[in-house]
């Protein structure tokens, strides 16, 4: 990923920062300029709280350049408790049986194979939550 | 706006052209339909391409196509909307027509994948997703319609094998094609056991990756007698979008844009869903399939694998789709898709396709899907 748009991307990688609109109180992942639904523009910035529920999930078996050294890997959407869903990688899945529906929350990771320019690309991705109310749980 | 009519088609056979580039096919194919039309004249062309700089190195693709075939100083534009850019030419070259701006357009729909590994096409097709939302992530677009589909069998308690007979309906229907890429049927079990790309999805889930181009000269409907060929109407014209990202719809198992261009062409041609005696679905993956039946108002929510299974997509069934093999048995060769369905749509209607032939066919819907459900261009021909 070029520098210059990592570095636009850090609200949203390293924070899950979204839009809220005043009109309608409605929230979006990834960040919006104008509600899509009451049209109300210059919406405010929110940080999602990073905890919610997998909506579904796939295992990528042929990744897309750039992914190989992370491949198996396993990808999936996650309903957020705000509302808003998240297309990302899920992190610390081995041995655990995936299923919609299960508690999942945010955290930070390398989400790339490394590349010419020497930065690692760091975001968010989703690991479930096994023990809830444990370290780390609601 | 003036009625416009299709009065040639042509197309190149969908294969890995190893020793063919994209101006050999694009030549081939404007030939052909040119050729199949008898007409001389041409005002402008439309190119539909969704990944020439990215795959061939090639911008400026039009102009490029426009010299090769001997047609300079036409008017010549490449129109992109991902998967769904041969579509998108044809809703381009109605808008010329109907508005009067110009009366013969060629449309081309050209794409040439296999110069490169798996994993670099890979990467070209998720162009269509969201770059930094979707594609940035390692999302990939077999996966983004694994998270459809997993949450699809989740809702309708479906199991995978019940996808089957979309896969099984592409090939019977591609091996009476002569153009089409896999002419070979397959099994369910084959379908069950086939290699996983991005779980749920397997390999004969998925549209495979291939060359071709298709082309069709169009013509104001009053002219269209000239031609050598019975012409076929274009009844509607309709292009309509949703989010790019999948994540950002209200429920992402609906397809809005697919059901909104295919609602306000059913409008457009004054018809119902039950009068359109074929369709050329967008079956880019057998999840595609199923929600698009729904969206267009075939099936109710949940039930398109019903419909399925009961074989009313076939040749002989109510609705027949992907009549010359589809996305799926024909090839996918992403830009040019679209056109090879209205190649085949026309054919149908003239009563030329062969083996494949819908008997007493006279409706035919096409539709061109970009993107995860984020274009729609829905075409509806008649005789
Ligand atoms: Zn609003």
């Amino acid at each position: 990923m070029e520098l210059p748009r990592y570095h636009r991307l850090r609200g949203a990688y390293y924070r899950l920062e979204g839009s809220a609109c005043p009109g309608c109180e409605r929230r979006f992942f990834p960040p919006r300029a104008v509600c899509p639904s009451c049209k109300t523009a210059g919406l405010g910035t929110v940080a999602f709280s990073g905890r919610g529920t997998l909506y579904s999930w796939s295992r990528v078996v042929q990744p897309p350049r750039g992914f190989a050294s992370l491949a198996p890997y396993d990808v999936g959407m996650v309903r957020l408790e705000e509302g808003p869903l998240v297309t990302a990688q899920l992190a610390d899945t081995e041995g655990v049986e995936l299923a919609i529906g299960m508690p999942v929350e945010m955290v930070t990771r390398k989400i790339r194979d490394a590349e010419e320019h020497g930065y690692i690309v760091y975001g968010y991705k989703f690991r479930p939550l096994l023990r809830p109310g444990g370290a780390g749980g609601p | 706006m003036r009625d416009v009519s299709i009065v040639g088609v042509g197309q190149t056979a969908v294969a890995e052209h190893w020793d063919r580039s994209i101006r050999d096919l694009s030549v081939e194919a404007i030939a052909a339909a040119r050729r199949d039309a008898g007409v001389e004249r041409v005002d402008a062309l439309f190119v539909g391409n969704m990944l020439s700089g990215e795959l061939a190195g090639q911008e400026n693709l039009a102009t490029l196509v426009a010299d090769a075939c001997g047609l300079l100083p036409i008017e010549a534009l490449k129109i992109e909307a991902a998967c769904a850019s041969g579509g998108a030419a044809l809703r381009a070259a109605c808008l010329a027509v109907g508005s009067g701006a110009h009366d013969y357009v060629l449309v081309l729909g050209v794409e040439k994948m296999t110069d490169h590994l798996t994993d670099g096409v890979t990467s070209a097709l998720a162009l269509a997703a969201d770059a930094d939302y979707e594609a940035a992530h390692g999302i990939s677009f077999a996966a983004l319609n694994a998270l459809l589909m997993r949450r699809y069998m989740h809702e309708h308690r479906a199991r995978h094998e019940e996808f089957a007979p979309f896969s099984v309906n592409a090939h019977r229907n591609a091996a009476l094609n002569p153009h089409a890429m896999y002419r070979t049927p397959i099994t369910v079990d084959e379908f069950i056991q086939s290699p996983v790309v991005a779980d749920p999805i397997n390999i004969l889930d998925s549209a495979g990756i291939c060359d071709g181009a298709a082309a069709l000269l169009v013509a104001p409907s009053s002219e269209a007698r000239r031609a050598r060929r019975p012409p076929v109407r274009v009844a509607a014209s309709v292009c309509a979008t949703d989010t790019l990202g999948l994540a950002e719809r209200r429920d992402p198992l609906v397809w809005q844009a697919v059901a909104d261009s295919a609602r306000l062409a059913y409008d457009q041609a004054k018809v119902k869903p039950k009068d359109i005696d074929l369709f050329e679905i967008h079956d880019a993956f057998t999840i595609v399939s199923a929600l698009t039946l729904e969206a267009c108002g075939f099936a109710d929510r949940g039930s398109a694998l019903k419909l399925a299974a009961e074989g009313r997509i076939a040749l002989e069934g109510d609705i027949p789709i992907g009549t010359m093999g589809g996305l799926k048995g024909r090839g996918h060769p992403v830009g040019a898709s679209g056109v090879y369905q209205l190649v085949e749509c026309v054919l149908q209607l003239r009563g030329e396709a062969g083996p494949a032939q819908v008997k007493g066919a006279s409706i035919g819907m096409a539709q061109s899907v970009g993107g995860s459900g984020s274009v729609a261009v829905t075409h509806i021909l008649a005789t």
